[in-house]
C-alpha cells in the first residue's frame, strides 16, 4: 500500500526557522479560493522547497481552512510528495517493464554502491537521493536514468557509475 | 536553388537521445552560414531506436536520417546542399531508397498519429495547415444536432482506447442524456503503464488533435468545461498542452462564445496528476482533479450521472480524443474500413523491451502480434528466441510465442488472458524468466494499491510473498495453486480496475508458463538464469588460470587457491552475487 509509516524519529528537526515560510505567499494567494487546489498547492510548495516541510503544511492549513489531516493524507498517498528534504541531484532509475528486463536491478545496485546509500536514501553530503521510477517513457534508450533534466540511456553497471562519479568531482 | 526542409524530432525520447543539441547546432550554423534551408522542429514520429531523427526534404526526395549527432546532422546538411546527394548509410527511412526499416513506417495506418512527426507541435497554424480544426467547424456550419455527432462516432465503432474498449459513441450519449447547467468532458492522461508512452507522445506531437477532439466531445455532450488530467511526469506534454490552450484561446477556439457562435462556451485546464497508477480509473481520477487521495468509489452513480463536482461527466482516454476529429472528417466508414467486426479502426502500440526496431507505431486492427512484431518491429535482437509478448502492462498478460498469430483486436487479445490494455508492448526473449517478471509486475500493483478493498491490499501482498519465495528457492509446489486461487478471488472481490486485473500478469504466466515454475520450484533452476539466487557458479578447471583476481572480488571469500593453481567456490559461502564472473577474463567461471 502507497501510506508510508509515520517516522517516529525526529533525526532530521524542521523547524521555521530552517525553510523561508514567505516564499509560499505568492502561491497561496493566487490558489487559496480555487476548488481543488489542494493538490496544486502541494505540488508548489514541493516547487520551492524540493520536499514538504512539516511547518508548511500548518500555515496552509491556516491561511486556506483546507484540514491538515486532508493535506497529510494526500501527501502520503501520492508518489510525487517527499516529506523529507532531498539531494541536490535526484538520480531517477528507471524500472518500467522494458528496463526490467534489460536488467535495471543492477543499475540500482550499481548506484547503492557507489552512492554508498538505499534506494529512497540521499547521501550524507546532500547532493545525491536515490530513487527508483516507474517508467520514464524512454523505453527504447533502456536501462534508463534520469538525474535532474538529463537522461541517461543504454547503461550498464560502470557507466552508471562513471556519471555519478563524474558529477561528484564536478560539485567538488 | 530551392529551399529544402529540415525537420528536427524533438519529442521527450528524442530529446533523452540529445536531439535538443541537433537542433541547437544546426540552428547555429545555419543562421552563421546563411543556409538556403527552412529549419524547424516536430515531435513523435515514433522511430525511437533510431533518434536522434532529421529529416531532409529536398526536390529530390524525403530522407530520414537516424542516429544523428551535432556533426552528422551537419555532415548530412553539407552533402545535400553542396553536392545533392543523401548520406545513405545514415538514411533509416526514405521514399528514393529501398531499406527494411522503411517497414516501420510504411506498414502502418496513422490516424490517431497522423499529426506526429509531420507538423511543430508548438504551432497551432501548422495544425489548421494540416486539417486542424476543420472538423468542429464543419460540424458548426453544417449545424449537426447532438445525436448526428454521436450517431457517426457510434457507428465509426471506435471504443476507449485507454484499456477499457467501451464503445465511445455509447459513452457520450449517456453523458449527452443528462441534462445539466453543468457538464464536464474530462481526458484522462495519466499513462502510468510501466512501457508505455503513447499518450505522452500524442501530447508532445499533436495536442491540438486532443483539444479539437474534446470541443466536439463538447458540442456533442453539451459540456460547459474541460479537464485534461496529465501525469506530472510529463513535463514537455504539459508545457506543449498549455501552449496548444494558450494558442487556442487567442483564436477563439476556446473561452466564449467560440468559433463565433453565440452560447457556445468552452473552456480546458491542465491539472497535473502526482503519480499514482490508481488515477487512470476514473472515479479515482475525478477523486484526484477535486484534491482528494485518488480513491476509486463505487459505481453506480457512473461519472455520467454524476462526476466531477457531482456533475455528469465524461472521460475519454488521450488516443480516443486524437481520432475525433479525424472521424468526423472522414467518415465513420472510412475509419470502421479497418480493423475486426467488433473492433473497428487503428491502435496506437509502444514497442519496447526484446525487439529491434522499438517504438511508437499504429496498426489497424486485426493485424497479427507476429507481423507487428517481426515486419514493423523487425524482429528480437541478437539471432534470441522470442519468448512472450506483454500486453497491457501490470493489468495485462503475457501471449506465447505459440500464440503469436493471435489477432490484435479486443476480444481476441482477452481470450488469450490478456487484455488490449492502452498499448504497451513489450517483447520478452529466452533470457527474460517469466516468474521474475510476474513478480515484477506484481510488486508494482502491490504498491499502487490505493489500500481500499482487503483482496488488493492483502491479496497482492501474499501473492508478491510467494512468488518472491518461488524465485529465491524457497518455493513448495502447492503454492502454483495458491496463486491461482488468490488470483480468482482477487478478481472477484476488488471494486475496480486495478484490482480486478492486477493478477493477470500471474495467471497468465502459470496458464502457458507452468514448466518455469515447477523449474524454480521442483528442479530449484532458473530456466532463463535471472533469479540470482538459484544461480549456480562454478569454475571450470581447464580453463582457470590461477590468476587470482576471481578470489579478490568475491565479497564473502568463497573463493579460493594458491596462484597459478586452479581456483574452487565454496558454494556454502557464495551468495551468487556474480561478481567473479564479471570479472574472470578466461571465461573459467560457468553459470548455470
Amino acid at each position: 500500500m502507497r501510506v508510508k509509516r509515520v517516522e517516529p524519529n525526529t533525526k532530521q528537526p524542521q523547524t521555521a526557522s530552517k525553510v523561508d515560510l514567505s516564499l509560499m505567499d505568492p502561491l497561496i494567494t493566487t490558489l487559496r479560493k480555487k476548488r481543488g487546489n489542494l493538490i496544486p498547492i502541494l505540488q508548489g510548495v514541493q516547487r520551492i522547497y524540493g520536499y514538504l516541510p512539516e511547518a508548511s503544511f500548518y500555515k496552509i492549513a491556516d491561511e486556506t481552512g483546507l484540514k491538515l489531516a486532508d493535506l497529510y493524507g494526500v501527501a502520503t498517498f501520492y508518489a510525487q510528495f517527499r516529506l523529507k528534504p532531498v539531494g541536490k541531484n535526484i538520480v531517477k532509475v528507471c524500472h518500467g517493464t522494458a528496463c526490467h528486463v534489460q536488467n535495471a536491478g543492477k543499475i540500482s545496485r550499481s548506484m547503492e554502491d557507489t552512492l554508498g546509500i538505499k534506494d529512497g536514501e540521499t547521501t550524507e553530503d546532500m547532493l545525491f537521493t536515490l530513487e527508483s521510477v516507474a517508467c520514464l517513457g524512454c523505453c527504447s534508450l533502456a536501462p534508463v536514468m534520469m538525474i535532474g533534466d538529463e537522461t541517461y540511456g543504454n547503461l550498464d553497471q560502470k557507466s552508471a557509475a562513471k556519471i555519478v562519479k563524474e558529477i561528484r568531482r564536478n560539485e567538488k | 536553388m530551392e529551399h529544402i526542409q529540415l525537420t528536427v524530432d524533438i519529442g521527450s525520447s528524442g530529446i533523452a537521445s540529445g536531439a535538443g543539441k541537433v537542433y541547437d547546432h544546426l540552428r547555429t550554423i545555419v543562421e552563421k552560414d546563411n543556409l538556403a534551408v527552412n529549419l524547424k522542429q516536430t515531435s513523435g514520429i515514433g522511430m525511437c531506436y533510431k533518434e536522434p531523427l532529421l529529416e531532409v526534404v529536398d526536390a529530390d526526395g524525403t530522407y530520414l536520417y537516424g542516429d544523428m549527432t551535432p556533426e552528422l546532422a551537419e555532415e548530412v546538411i553539407h552533402s545535400h546542399l553542396k553536392l545533392n546527394v543523401p548520406l545513405k548509410q545514415y538514411v533509416v527511412h526514405s521514399n528514393r531508397i529501398q531499406s527494411d526499416h522503411n517497414r516501420f513506417l510504411d506498414d502502418q495506418i496513422r490516424i490517431a498519429l497522423r499529426n506526429c512527426g509531420v507538423i511543430d507541435p508548438e504551432k497551432i497554424d501548422e495544425y489548421e495547415q494540416h486539417n486542424g480544426y476543420k472538423a468542429i467547424q464543419s460540424i458548426l456550419s453544417e449545424n449537426l444536432s447532438t445525436e448526428n455527432i454521436i450517431q457517426t462516432i457510434q457507428d465509426s465503432g471506435l471504443r476507449g482506447r485507454g484499456g477499457g474498449g467501451f464503445p465511445t459513441g455509447l459513452k457520450w450519449k449517456f453523458a449527452a442524456n443528462n441534462v445539466a447547467i453543468e457538464k464536464y468532458i474530462i481526458c484522462n492522461a495519466d499513462e502510468g503503464d510501466p512501457g508505455a508512452f503513447m499518450d505522452r507522445s500524442l501530447l508532445e506531437g499533436d495536442p491540438h488533435a486532443v483539444l479539437e477532439g474534446m470541443i466536439i466531445g463538447a458540442r456533442a455532450m453539451g459540456a460547459t468545461a474541460g479537464v485534461i488530467y496529465c501525469r506530472a511526469e510529463y513535463p514537455l506534454a504539459i508545457k506543449r498542452l498549455n501552449i496548444a490552450i494558450h494558442q487556442a484561446r487567442e483564436k477563439g477556439y476556446l473561452g466564449k462564445n467560440i468559433f463565433g457562435v453565440t452560447g457556445f462556451d468552452f473552456n480546458i485546464n491542465v491539472k497535473e496528476g502526482a503519480g499514482a497508477f490508481v488515477c487512470g480509473e476514473e472515479t479515482a481520477l475525478i477523486a484526484s482533479i477535486e484534491g482528494k487521495r485518488g480513491m476509486p468509489r463505487k459505481r453506480p452513480p457512473f461519472p455520467a450521472a454524476s462526476g466531477l463536482w457531482n456533475k455528469p461527466s465524461n472521460i475519454n482516454n488521450v488516443e480516443t480524443l486524437a481520432n475525433i476529429p479525424w472521424i468526423i472528417q472522414h467518415g465513420a466508414s472510412a475509419y470502421a474500413q479497418y480493423g475486426t467486426e467488433k473492433s473497428k479502426g487503428t491502435k496506437v502500440f509502444a514497442l519496447a523491451g526484446k525487439i529491434n526496431r522499438g517504438g511508437l507505431v499504429e496498426v489497424p486492427m486485426g493485424i497479427s502480434l507476429e507481423e507487428v512484431v517481426n515486419n514493423l518491429g523487425g524482429g528480437v535482437p541478437n539471432n534470441k528466441k522470442l519468448k512472450a509478448v506483454q500486453l497491457g502492462g501490470p493489468s495485462g498478460g503475457c501471449i506465447p510465442e505459440h500464440l503469436m498469430h493471435t489477432k490484435v483486436d479486443y476480444e481476441s487479445v482477452t481470450a488469450t488472458g490478456a487484455i488490449m490494455g492502452s498499448g504497451g508492448l513489450v517483447v520478452m526473449d529466452e533470457d527474460t524468466c517469466m516468474v521474475d517478471v510476474a513478480r515484477f509486475f506484481l510488486d508494482f500493483t502491490r504498491k499502487e494499491s490505493c489500500g481500499k478493498c482487503t483482496f488488493c491490499r492483502v491479496g497482492t501482498k501474499r501473492m508478491l510473498e510467494i512468488l518472491t519465495g518461488i524465485t529465491e528457492g524457497k518455493g513448495v509446489i502447492e503454492d502454483i495453486d495458491k496463486l491461482l486461487e488468490l488470483g480468482e478471488q482477487i478478481k472477484k472481490n476488488s471494486l475496480c480496475g486495478l484490482g480486478q486485473t492486477a493478477p493477470n500478469p500471474v495467471l497468465t504466466t502459470i496458464k502457458y508458463f507452468r514448466d518455469e515454475y515447477e523449474a524454480h520450484i521442483i528442479d530449484k533452476k532458473c530456466p532463463a538464469a535471472v533469479c540470482k539466487q538459484l544461480l549456480h557458479y562454478e569454475i571450470i578447471e581447464d580453463k582457470c588460470t590461477g590468476c587470482t583476481v576471481c578470489a579478490k572480488v568475491c565479497p564473502t571469500n568463497a573463493i579460493s587457491g594458491e596462484r597459478k593453481q586452479v581456483h574452487y567456490i565454496d558454494q556454502e559461502k557464495c551468495i551468487q552475487c556474480g561478481e567473479c564472473f564479471n570479472k574472470c577474463n578466461f571465461d573459467a567461471i560457468s553459470v548455470s
